[in-house]
């Protein structure tokens, strides 16, 4: 045996200390990828959460950007990124739809008293019927679709600064919905965005 | 008569709580039944890491077990196209049998690489082990090594 193969099991062992630094420093390991994403949207139709006579189909999606956020009053995530949400809202045209995912309807409709409502409406997801053609597997989830109702992107958890500033602002912007801010004026903090 | 009754029911504490989840759901054969059962141990639990919704008590499992109930016994769905129904919404990661495709190759071909790399080196190990034929000693040999041990 060669002097070179006695460092054979040193070489396994950084390899292996390799493939675990590269793993578990990727922040989305739990995460699936979607199997949504440039899918189109699902068709569906459901109730409206404020207006109980009305129903809203993939049709009512379609036309112009749009930020589909699946959320709940049981989540408390979905808490922590509501603020955020109304700032997208605020800032941006993309039209802002609500899903109720497995929620109870006169909850909801306090929780948008309470926090404020960022949506243009609010889908009633009461059975998660809709959460299963959409991939759906915990909330918050939020797509984002182009005019033609096609998923561009989809976020599994909380939308936060980070999300904003990485991923929805440039994509929105791209769309035309949102002007990106000077370069010198750029912050982490989208104050200055207006 | 106290103790039997005390023993009943424990058995059924017992019983209740080493079901999974149970759903009261019916169905039209018991075909239908054993179909569904099969299909739901199939399935990974999206959002408890490495449960099968059959095992999970997850409210998503829950709506999975449901929709896979839906598409066999409402929509007569065959297996296969349960499966794709699925596969098209939660991606490759439901399912506990991946296809065989460019991104799943290497969760298919590691394995078979190591067996390989484990036979080859079992072959070289047994060659070396038959060259290192066991060198016969001749008498005066084997008295020095004997007065050594004597030692």
């Amino acid at each position: 045996m060669s002097r070179a193969s006695l460092f054979i099991p040193l070489g396994i062992f950084l390899l292996i200390v390799a493939v675990g630094y590269v793993g578990f420093s990727l922040d989305n390991r739990n995460e699936l990828p979607s199997a949504l994403l440039h899918q189109p949207f699902p068709e569906f139709s459901a109730g409206v959460l404020n207006d109980p006579d009305r129903r809203v189909s993939k049709a009512d999606l379609l036309g112009h950007p749009t930020m589909v956020n699946v959320w709940a009053t049981w989540c408390p995530t979905c808490k922590a990124e509501h603020a955020e949400l109304m700032r997208i809202a605020e800032l941006t045209d993309v039209r802002l739809v609500g899903v109720n995912y497995k929620d109870v309807a006169a909850k909801a409709r306090r929780w948008l008293v309470d926090y404020g409502n960022p949506y243009e409406f609010v889908i009633v997801d009461q059975d998660g019927g809709l959460g299963v053609e959409m991939g759906v597997y915990g909330a918050p989830e939020t797509f984002l679709l182009n005019a033609e109702g096609e998923v561009v992107y989809k976020r599994v958890g909380e939308v936060n600064q980070r999300i904003w500033r990485d991923e929805l602002a440039p994509r929105l912007a791209e769309m035309g919905v949102y002007r990106m801010p000077a370069p010198e004026a750029q912050t982490p903090t989208t104050g200055a965005a207006r | 008569m106290l103790r039997v009754i005390c023993l009943m029911l424990f058995l059924a504490a017992l019983h209740a709580s080493a079901a999974s989840p149970v759903d009261v759901y019916s169905f039209d054969s018991p075909e239908q039944q054993q179909r569904y059962k099969g299909l739901i141990a199939e399935f990974r639990c999206p959002k408890c890491l490495n449960t099968n919704i059959a095992g999970s008590d997850a409210p998503i499992a829950q709506d999975l077990r449901r929709t896979v109930h839906r598409l066999v016994v409402q929509e007569g769905y065959s297996d296969q196209e349960v499966r794709d129904f699925l596969q098209a919404r939660y991606g490759d990661f439901v399912l506990y049998n991946p296809p065989l495709n460019s991104r799943t190759l290497l969760i298919w071909l590691v394995p078979l690489g190591l067996a390989i790399v484990g036979v080859l080196v079992l072959f070289g190990l047994l060659r070396r082990a038959r060259q290192q034929q066991v060198v016969d000693l001749d008498d005066s040999q084997r008295q020095r090594v004997r007065a050594l041990l004597d030692e």
